[in-house]
């Protein structure tokens, strides 16, 4: 069965969510057939994967030393 | 990671039962009770104010507020969620107090800011090891990045994409319809994919209104 062709646009405004995996079927289907010939939205496809999996990295944002002790400070004064 | 979308039933009954020992008076129970979150309590005060010593001055109160107000919990969310809007109401607070305007904005003035954003730079950008988070200088560069979002994008790109929690999570913790969590989401995405991609203009240089922050 033919995919219905879908625009460089349309796949820009569904792309957060089907790097979410958030998209019906369908669409995926027309996304990825989209992907296969459009180098400019599989770059920013790879971008978007590579920005949301450095950002999701736990050494992104190191908490301070000691933060875990003073956290509780103002409950505990005497501690 | 993501964390699951639905509430562990095995996990909230741990925390119910923490919760009831710490408003009998077992304050120690409290601390078991944040613990696991206390990286989320950091991160979201530091998505706020973009400051560490703010961020830890600021986690040191909702954690108070919190311990001070437990009793009030109802559980008609995660405690994990409630947790984070106290976080957020004492971040805005604070940042209202000490309205800062360090920051230049990633975001681009031309692009109306509830319109679409499209991508402005097709170079491809091979995979990049995770590895590299151990240099400093990508670190911050990422920080930045994230730093120079208006704080409506950086709200959500903190609860979504950093602290992995679900839409509807995220969408309860703003106050704000699920749909804007995605339109804004996608919007961050792009933005933050353009400021770090490798294209354009092949440096890594600052400017307005396009700027780039990438060390690669």
């Amino acid at each position: 069965m033919a995919t219905i062709e879908i625009s460089c646009v349309e796949v820009w405004r569904e792309i957060s969510d089907y790097v979410d995996a958030d998209i019906s079927a369908e669409l995926r289907l027309r996304m990825e057939a989209h992907f296969k010939v459009c180098a400019h939205c599989s770059a920013v496809l790879d971008g978007m994967r590579n920005v949301v999996g450095l950002i999701a990295d736990g050494r992104l944002f190191q908490m301070p030393e000691g933060f875990n002790k003073r956290l509780y400070s103002k409950i505990n004064p005497s501690e | 990671m993501r964390l699951m979308s639905n509430p562990l039933s095995q996990l909230d009954s741990i925390e119910a039962d923490l919760i009831s020992r710490v408003c009998h008076g077992e304050h120690k129970a409290f601390e078991e009770l944040v613990r696991p979150y206390e990286r989320l309590v950091y991160v979201t005060a530091i998505s706020v104010l973009r400051n560490s010593a703010d961020a830890e001055e600021v986690a040191q109160e909702a954690v108070l507020k919190a311990f001070s107000k437990l009793s009030s919990f109802r559980a008609e969310c995660k405690f994990s969620t409630w947790l984070v809007q106290i976080t957020y109401n004492e971040a805005r607070m604070k940042l209202r107090k000490d309205r800062r305007h360090l920051y230049e904005s990633v975001d681009d003035p031309q692009q109306g800011k509830e319109g679409d954003y499209w991508p402005k730079d097709f170079a491809d950008w091979r995979l990049i090891p995770s590895e590299l988070l151990e240099n400093d200088q990508v670190r911050k560069a990422l920080q930045n990045a994230i730093n120079s979002l208006d704080d409506m994008y950086r709200e959500v790109v903190n609860l979504r994409d950093i602290q992995s929690l679900s839409i509807k999570e995220t969408a309860t913790i703003l106050g704000i319809p699920e749909t804007s969590v995605k339109t804004r989401l996608r919007r961050a995405r792009l933005l933050l994919r353009d400021a770090l991609a490798p294209g354009m203009d092949g440096l890594w240089h600052t400017g307005h209104p396009y700027q780039k922050v990438r060390p690669w």
